[in-house]
């Protein structure tokens, strides 16, 4: 029975729809206290008093500490940042609770302990703080300026300064002999993850035995135990850390937060359960928020159109403080700003600045999708400048001409280990029929109609199976990047999988169960996966970039074949025949050419368990363990064309299609990789249409809300037509290579390429995010104006 | 995103939600479909002691056709005038208008006294009652007491309803003559950017967001009544406004955005 590449239901789902599945908000221990988070709301400022008097008053209150308070006794370490992308690098220490400076609205100055979550929240109205106001740093540009620092006592904003850019003067000499030469400034706006869930913990400590257990709404539940001893000093065997069902993440999840280690540390302090959930303005203004970049790229090209060089540079705006990746997130797309292309000179260069704002960390893509941006959008341009089409520009530089190629040395030192960029365009364009849609385009240009037509393309690359350790060493990173899986037959013949990657929404149990069940020949359905407690899984790198098929389905599928080795022996042994003469088949272990002998693989684990009659110094039980450090990244790839229309007289923006033809190599479940493709398109066009968090000149934030950050529904976005082709992985024996991003990474540039092009006949060649209408009358108006004088 | 400690009593008509309100003074608030009261509440921007639940008085929740005036109960939901056969021939408008307000949720919750009572100016059906010429009709501890649409509303969130009255009922000219109902939004749940309803072919006209409150477009309803083409007459959609400044939209944009959208709904009404 094939299993793999079927568009098995998730097994999840039931569960989670019906309200059956526990959040950390769900689970609850008797003699918990929530905490109240007292949060600065002045964005750079000395703190001159914290006076919780009052608030220890208030019905239901236990207790309240200041930043000083806590200084002493509670962590050993500040909260880790666990990326310094050069020695230099600067990092203020950021403890949960500030003591002497605010950094940022939201940073805490003050913890109130209640009986309730709504005595919490009351008491903290009572705690008084006395701030003294110091300028604040609101934006990367100004903090690049140096017109203000956000940490004056660093004396700099610069964090760090990072290239990859082995011979600038031959780049520079390359643009100066381009033929064609374009360069742009792009703005990647602040974004807000915004998870269904919102994040949430729970410590319950032992209180005799010493022992802490962290529930927490967290992707990252292996990483946060060890990050947690580091930081508090319990010693790493008496934590366990347990992530229940996690209602999305995108990155933003992917952290060590101070609530994080306060539940922890107070837990252990008062020998008392500690619980805290954000609520959405909390997590607006304190959990690490995506993107945050100023972008400069320049482009040059010969008289045909073909790239000679690529130089791009960005400032990257890291917050007030250095978080768990902060410092790398921008470095993950450093390698991709030449795309799918050709290019013979390269040169990045990203400087990190501190600003007064909340932290920027990973979210859904992290670096790719701003680099992807760039490229894509730059090609658009180059296509305007050569004065051909915007495929037309991209066919004449794909990698090897755009035919199918293995382990091709893209221009920023990273081996790509396949692709096949040409037919894959070529499936895209012919499902959007792109004929009829620049004849409909020409029809309302000619027609002078005020409902415009825009068709935006974008053939994005993007790095996934993060990641071999090797490599992530290279980058500075603290961490390696396998995965580890133990599979196990039970004495009845079910099999339990322990993954060390964690699922939050991804449907890794179903897509577990089925790599399984494909190689064993059985049911899906007598596959359960254990993953997400520290207890059960001891050992994983959990789940972000695009690495959970990638490296831990690979690992489960590895694991799976050196149990199946193990059976054949002890069948072997049963028949009186060699190992190598046993073949599985639909489930069934047999001699060769004997299905009289045929013994189901499911039987062998009773004898396994029962041991009565083993092979010679042959191990009792069917378990195998495998952890896997994948040789190379993966690189997926793929074409998306947004299609949309630009009513000109109010500015408004529908788009009315998108075609998306992803190319991930080969799938486990392509109803899974298509719930992944719809979301993360929709992600990412939030980013090009609707999303960004704005702050004033304080440094206040504007639209900490639901109601005022534009997160859209399904109702703003066309059903979508979602393809693929397929073109496997040389990285990993499954072939496979990625996709929870891809969607992230593709839109923003399809949508804004569509848009401008919509425009396009006003002269207009650029639009920052997110278009809103009020952005494109503006720039209509202007261009009217223009034309007019 | 917690409110504030607050007692919470529900009441069985309306002449024991306004004896509650008596009792309570301006502590206490009604709470209808709940679905601007607890937001602002959650937001700590309402922080009353008293909760009155009216939500429950069924007898406050109908829609009377009759010859010449439609009668709507306070508690009627948006859900039930969008589905409405009744009021959809002989009020299109308004059942049209309640179909466009926030998602499902907020419209099987949201109540027509409610959105009324709370007097947002970028509210969707006050400015449609306002451009029909609807009567709102208040219970006090005095009786009760019929207020023109004109003349209920006088601020941001403000309205000449006393602190122990309450809403009851609202009454609607039956009106079938050219109609149109013009929202723009950034997405389908959202208040209006702007939005424009036209009854009667022009001769009532209101704009929602436009200033403190929702507000009659006096200076197209002239030239409409002067035989102005609806280009000329939404030329003077922003007269007498003073529309507001926030992330969505500056007020030169709402000025231009109110007379593209006046425009279309003259020349879809007429
Ligand atoms: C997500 C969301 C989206 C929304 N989108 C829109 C939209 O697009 N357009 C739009 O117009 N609205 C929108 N709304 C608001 C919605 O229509 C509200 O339901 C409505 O504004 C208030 O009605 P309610 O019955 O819920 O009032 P409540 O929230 O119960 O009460 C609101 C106020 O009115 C008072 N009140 C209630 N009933 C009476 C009465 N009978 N007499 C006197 N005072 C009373 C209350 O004391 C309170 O001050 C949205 C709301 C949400 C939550």
């Amino acid at each position: 029975m094939a299993v793999m590449g079927t568009r098995m239901l998730r097994k999840e789902d039931p569960k989670l729809l019906t309200g059956e599945a526990k959040y950390v908000d769900d689970i609850h221990a008797a003699g918990e206290l929530w905490m109240g988070m007292v949060r600065s709301t002045h964005a750079n400022a000395r703190i001159d008093s914290v006076d919780v008097s009052a608030a220890l008053e208030q019905p239901g209150v236990v207790a309240a500490y200041t930043g000083a308070d806590l200084a002493e006794g509670y962590w050993i370490a500040p909260l880790p940042c666990a990326w310094p992308v050069t020695p230099d690098m600067l990092n203020p220490p950021h403890f949960p609770v500030a003591v002497e400076n605010a950094r940022y609205v939201g940073d805490i100055v003050a913890v109130v302990l209640a009986d309730s979550r709504y005595g919490a929240n009351d008491a903290i109205e009572h705690v008084v703080v006395m701030y003294e106001d110091l300028p604040a740093v609101t934006t990367v540009e100004v903090a690049a300026s140096g017109d203000a620092l956000a940490h004056p006592d660093l004396g700099t904003n610069k964090a760090y300064s990072w290239a990859l850019d082995p011979d600038p003067d031959a780049v520079q000499a390359a643009l100066d002999d381009s033929v064609h030469r374009v360069s742009a400034r792009f703005v990647q706006q602040r974004l807000i993850p915004s998870a269904m869930e919102p994040r949430g913990v729970l410590a319950i400590p032992s209180p005799h035995g010493g022992d802490i257990t962290l529930y927490s709404s967290t992707q990252v539940p292996h990483i946060l135990k060890v990050m947690v001893a580091a930081t508090t000093g319990i010693p790493e065997h008496s934590i366990r850390v347990i992530a229940p069902s996690v209602g999305g993440g995108f990155g933003a999840k992917l952290n060590v937060n101070a609530d994080e280690i306060l539940a922890v540390a107070l837990a252990n302090k008062l020998k008392r359960p500690i619980r805290w959930t954000e609520s959405r303005s909390e997590a607006a203004m304190s959990t690490t928020q995506g993107r945050g970049q100023v972008q400069y790229i320049e482009i040059g090209a010969d008289a045909d159109g073909k790239l000679t060089a690529i130089k791009a540079h960005i400032q990257a705006d890291l917050g007030a403080y250095m978080q768990l990746i902060t410092p790398g997130t921008p470095l993950l797309g450093s390698f991709l700003y030449t795309g799918v292309y050709a290019c013979p000179a390269f040169g990045f260069v990203c400087d990190g600045y501190f600003t007064n704002l909340t932290p920027t960390d990973a979210y859904r893509g992290a670096g790719r999708p701003e680099a992807s941006y760039a490229i894509e959008r730059g090609m658009d341009l180059l296509a305007a400048e050569v004065g051909v089409n915007p495929e037309e520009i991209r066919r004449r530089n794909y990698a090897v001409g755009g035919e199918a190629f293995e382990n091709w040395e893209s221009p920023s030192g990273l081996v790509f280990d396949s692709g096949n960029y040409r037919p894959n365009l070529d499936k895209a364009l012919e499902l959007a029929d792109i004929a009829e849609l620049r004849a409909e385009q020409t029809r309302r240009r000619e027609a002078g109609d005020s409902v415009q037509l825009g068709i935006g393309m974008c053939t994005y690359v993007e790095i996934c199976g993060l990641a071999p350790s090797r490599a992530l060493g290279d980058l500075g990173y603290a961490a390696g990047g396998w995965e580890h899986a133990t599979v196990r037959m039970l004495p009845t013949g079910m099999i339990e999988v322990v993954s060390g990657s964690t699922p939050h929404g991804q449907g890794h149990e179903t897509s577990w169960a089925m790599i399984v069940a494909d190689k064993m020949g059985i049911d899906p359905a007598h596959v359960t996966v254990l993953h997400s407690d520290t207890a059960l899984s001891p050992l994983g790198l959990d789940t972000y970039g695009s690495r959970s098929l990638a490296v831990g389905g690979v690992a489960i599928a590895m694991a799976t074949d050196k149990l199946i080795e193990k059976a054949k022996a002890i069948v072997a042994h049963q028949l009186e025949a060699s190992p190598d003469d046993i073949v599985l088949d639909e489930g069934n272990l047999m001699v060769a050419g004997s299905p009289d002998t045929a013994t189901p693989i499911q039987s062998v684990g009773f004898a396994a368990f029962s041991a009565h009659d083993l092979p010679e110094g042959m191990e009792p039980n069917l378990q195998e363990q495998v952890s896997f450090d994948p040789p190379n990244f993966a690189f997926p790839f793929g074409t998306h064309v947004a299609v949309v229309e630009v009513d000109t007289n109010t500015g408004g923006v529908d788009l009315i299609d998108y075609i998306a033809v992803d190319d991930c190599g080969n799938q486990v479940n392509p109803l899974i990789v298509e719930g992944q493709v719809h979301g993360g398109i929709v992600q990412g066009v939030a980013q090009a249409l609707w999303e960004c968090a704005e702050y004033d000149d304080h440094g206040t934030p504007l639209n900490p809300s639901l109601m005022d950050y534009l997160v859209p529904s399904p109702t703003e976005v066309p059903s979508m037509t979602v393809d693929s082709t397929v073109t496997p992985s040389t990285t990993n024996p499954l072939g496979v290579k990625g996709v929870g991003e891809a969607g992230t990474i593709g839109s923003a540039a399809a949508a804004i390429n569509a848009v401008v092009d919509a425009l396009s006949p006003y002269g207009i060649s650029d639009i920052e995010m997110p278009a809103s209408p009020q952005r494109l009358w503006r720039l209509i108006n202007a261009a009217q104006e223009g034309a007019s004088t | 995103m917690i409110p504030a400690a607050f007692d919470y009593a529900v009441a069985e008509s309306a002449e024991q939600a306004v004896s509650l309100l008596g009792e309570h003074g301006d502590e206490a608030k009604l709470m209808a479909g709940g679905h601007s009261l607890i937001p602002m509440m959650k937001f700590r921007l309402a922080t009353p002691t008293m909760v009155v639940d009216v939500g429950r008085i069924d007898d406050l929740r109908y829609i009377n056709v009759g010859s010449e005036v439609v009668s709507i109960g306070a508690l009627t939901r948006h859900a039930e005038l969008e589905h409405s056969t009744a009021l959809a021939e002989s009020c299109p408008l308004l059942a049209h208008v309640a179909s466009k307000v926030g998602d499902p949720q907020v419209r099987h919750k949201g109540t027509l006294g409610g959105t009324l009572a709370h007097a947002d100016p970028a509210s969707d059906l006050p400015a449609a009652v306002l451009a029909l010429g609807g009567t709102i009709v208040a219970t006090g501890p005095g009786g009760v007491r019929e207020i023109a649409a004109v003349d209920f509303f006088t601020g941001y969130f403000e309205s000449v309803l006393a602190d122990d009255e309450m809403i009851t009922e609202v009454r609607v000219p039956v009106s079938t003559g050219g109609w149109s109902f013009q929202k723009f939004n950034r997405r389908a749940q959202d208040w209006a950017i702007v939005g424009v309803a036209v009854a009667e072919s022009g001769k009532g006209v209101s704009l929602i967001n436009m200033g403190s409150i929702p507000l009659r477009a006096g200076a197209v309803e002239a030239a409409v009544a002067g035989g102005a083409s609806p280009a000329e007459a939404a030329a003077l959609a922003a007269e007498g406004t003073s529309a507001p400044s926030d992330l969505n939209a500056a007020a030169d944009y709402r000025e231009h955005l109110a007379r593209v959208l006046t425009e279309r709904a003259l020349s879809a009404a007429s």
